[in-house]
């Protein structure tokens, strides 16, 4: 029973003031409602392969039921330094080089919390995704966005993060494929960067969770430009290759000292991470990349048409390099993204999510997950049509008016 | 081609226009090469996957596994075409093993199928025995899953 109306616990200010996620408030309206046919997933429309759950199965049955190393099951950490070696021709220890997190979430935090004196501040490309601004803040830092822009096809440009820079920027952190806008880095790009890192001294955390899932061009692992494996901080995961968000099993790969660091936070923080999904990932790396060239595959055929299909109703869309998502422009419709997608929502029901969540420089444009059944995806376009033409019927009504 | 094929197979009621969009053709493209595999016989027909066991329609499969003497020049081919040409024989294979011939048989009732094989599939020259196992569940046929049926279990809105 409780004796008072209002509890006499308060959370800390600093969270009072941190501003939820933007998807959280979204998700929240398209919850409520029936029969939604939803592009707003970020996540693969695949389960995990069976093989991979069946080395769960196996693991569990098999006793996998301990703590593991609080950096992670050694078997992972070498399977990972192989990996990383054919991959992309880059050694690290498994020893001390390697920390398995829980998904690159944990990563990101563990890895600003390991970085960062009070004060220290980080550039922050925008659009990105929701959680690196608060993990900087959580961890005392100050984020500074970066805006990337649609006239680049969302590209960061090293003269923007030029400007953005002060005495006190430690690092920079970035995505690509990027999740909400798809673009990716080609090499050249990425060298630019790098210089521009190394001329300023900085950490790079770069986030190549979307990596397998690149379209059309190669992917460049940041680790790989010369010198960049001495100051980059290489975050990925199984969750998006393997189709294995769920599992939540991540990895940071850095010079050990930045490690080690983030493993002390780790084994106060977590400890470890779930012993069976590491298994899992074992199995994924061993065995996992025929089914992922298939995942891809059927990707790359529904951003086509994802692409085609907006850009068909009148929703200017550039084409992804890679992850699973489609970027449109809706700012001929005179709406903000916010109101663009809860009206597409009550009127349409359709999920698509709004631009800005992911920062200021994503206002006027709707992510579109293509991570949806062919089915979904042509009936999500066939009602935003629909919408657009009756809104397009408001503007020419006033205008006239 | 390939592209365009591997489209249809996992859904043959894929339109030209949607297979144009998915593939970056155009759709002119994409029915000239379907209108060309229907010419040569790559695309062989286009079926639907149904669970019979969910209506009351009563079906009944068997595999029959059947022995048969080769012949010089024609080894199995011509006991196979004479048994391909039945209506009950739902798929026939040449297989490797203890037997030679695997027949599909598909019927309305057990009897029916039993009288099959030794009427009509037994009595064939050359035929010098058979192996009857009949179908009591479907688990998974051409790549659909018979037990489960797939349901979006992901959150709408996710970052």
């Amino acid at each position: 029973m409780r004796t008072t109306a209002e509890p006499p616990i308060r959370p800390a200010c600093r969270i009072q003031q941190m501003p939820p996620s933007g998807i959280r408030k979204f998700f929240d309206l398209v919850s409520q409602m029936d029969d939604v046919v939803t592009l707003g997933v970020g996540e693969p429309d695949f389960v995990t392969p069976w093989s991979i759950r069946e080395a769960a199965i196996y693991a569990t049955e098999h006793g996998a039921t301990r703590y593991t190393s609080n950096y992670g099951l050694l078997e992972l950490r070498r399977e990972l330094s192989r990996f990383l070696e054919k991959r992309w021709g880059l050694e690290y220890d498994p020893a001390t080089e390697i920390l398995i997190t829980v998904g690159v979430s944990e990563a990101v935090d563990l890895a600003m919390r390991a970085i960062l004196e009070p004060g220290d501040e980080v550039l922050v490309p925008e659009p990105c995704f929701v959680s690196y601004k608060p993990c900087v803040e959580l961890a005392g830092g100050v984020p500074v966005p970066v805006a990337c822009h649609a006239d680049r096809a969302f590209h960061i440009s090293v003269e923007d993060l030029q400007a953005a820079t002060s005495s006190r920027t430690k690092a920079l952190i970035f995505n690509y494929p990027n999740n909400p806008t798809g673009a990716s880095l080609t090499k050249r790009e990425l060298e630019g960067i790098a210089e521009f890192a190394m001329r300023h001294n900085l950490v790079v955390l770069s986030d190549e969770i979307y990596d397998r899932l690149t379209y059309d061009m190669p992917h460049t692992c940041f680790a790989t430009l010369p010198g960049m494996i001495d100051r980059t901080v290489l975050l990925n995961g199984f969750s998006k290759a393997y189709a294995m968000t769920g599992w939540r099993v991540g990895y940071a790969a850095a010079p050990a000292p930045i490690v080690e660091a983030m493993c002390k936070i780790h084994q106060y923080t977590i400890m470890c991470v779930s012993n069976v999904p590491q298994h899992a990932a074992v199995e994924a790396l061993r065995n996992g990349d025929s089914e992922v060239n298939l995942m891809v595959d059927s990707y790359n055929h529904r951003r086509r048409l994802i692409v085609k299909g907006l850009n068909r109703i009148g929703l200017p869309c550039h084409m992804p390099e890679g992850a699973f998502y489609a970027f449109p422009s809706i700012k001929h419709t005179g709406m903000t993204s916010e109101e663009f997608c809860e009206k597409l929502l009550k009127e349409e029901k359709v999920a698509v999510v709004p631009g800005n969540a992911f920062g200021e420089s994503g206002e006027g444009y709707v992510r579109c997950s293509y991570a949806a059944s062919v089915q979904s995806i042509t009936e999500a376009l066939d009602r935003m049509a629909r919408f657009l033409d009756r809104h397009a019927a408001d503007t020419t009504a006033e205008e006239a008016a | 081609m390939i592209d365009v094929l591997r489209i249809l197979e996992k859904d043959a009621r894929t339109s030209p226009a949607t297979i144009a969009d998915m593939t970056g053709r155009t759709e002119e493209e994409v029915a000239e090469i379907i209108a060309k595999c229907e010419r040569e016989g790559i695309i062989r027909t286009y079926k639907t996957v149904v669970d019979w066991d969910k209506l009351k329609e009563e079906r009944v499969f068997a595999f029959i596994d059947v022995k048969v003497m080769p012949a010089r020049d024609v080894g199995f081919d011509d006991v196979a075409l004479r048994i391909h040409r039945f209506p009950e024989v739902h798929s026939l294979y040449l297989v490797s093993g203890e037997y030679d011939l695997r027949v599909v048989v598909e019927g309305k009732s057990l009897k029916e199928v039993a009288s099959f094989v030794h009427q009509k599939l037994a009595t064939v020259d050359r035929v010098v025995g058979t192996a009857t196992h009949f179908l009591l569940k479907k688990y998974k046929e051409d790549g659909v899953i018979f037990t489960e049926v797939p349901v979006d279990e992901r959150l709408a809105v996710t970052p």
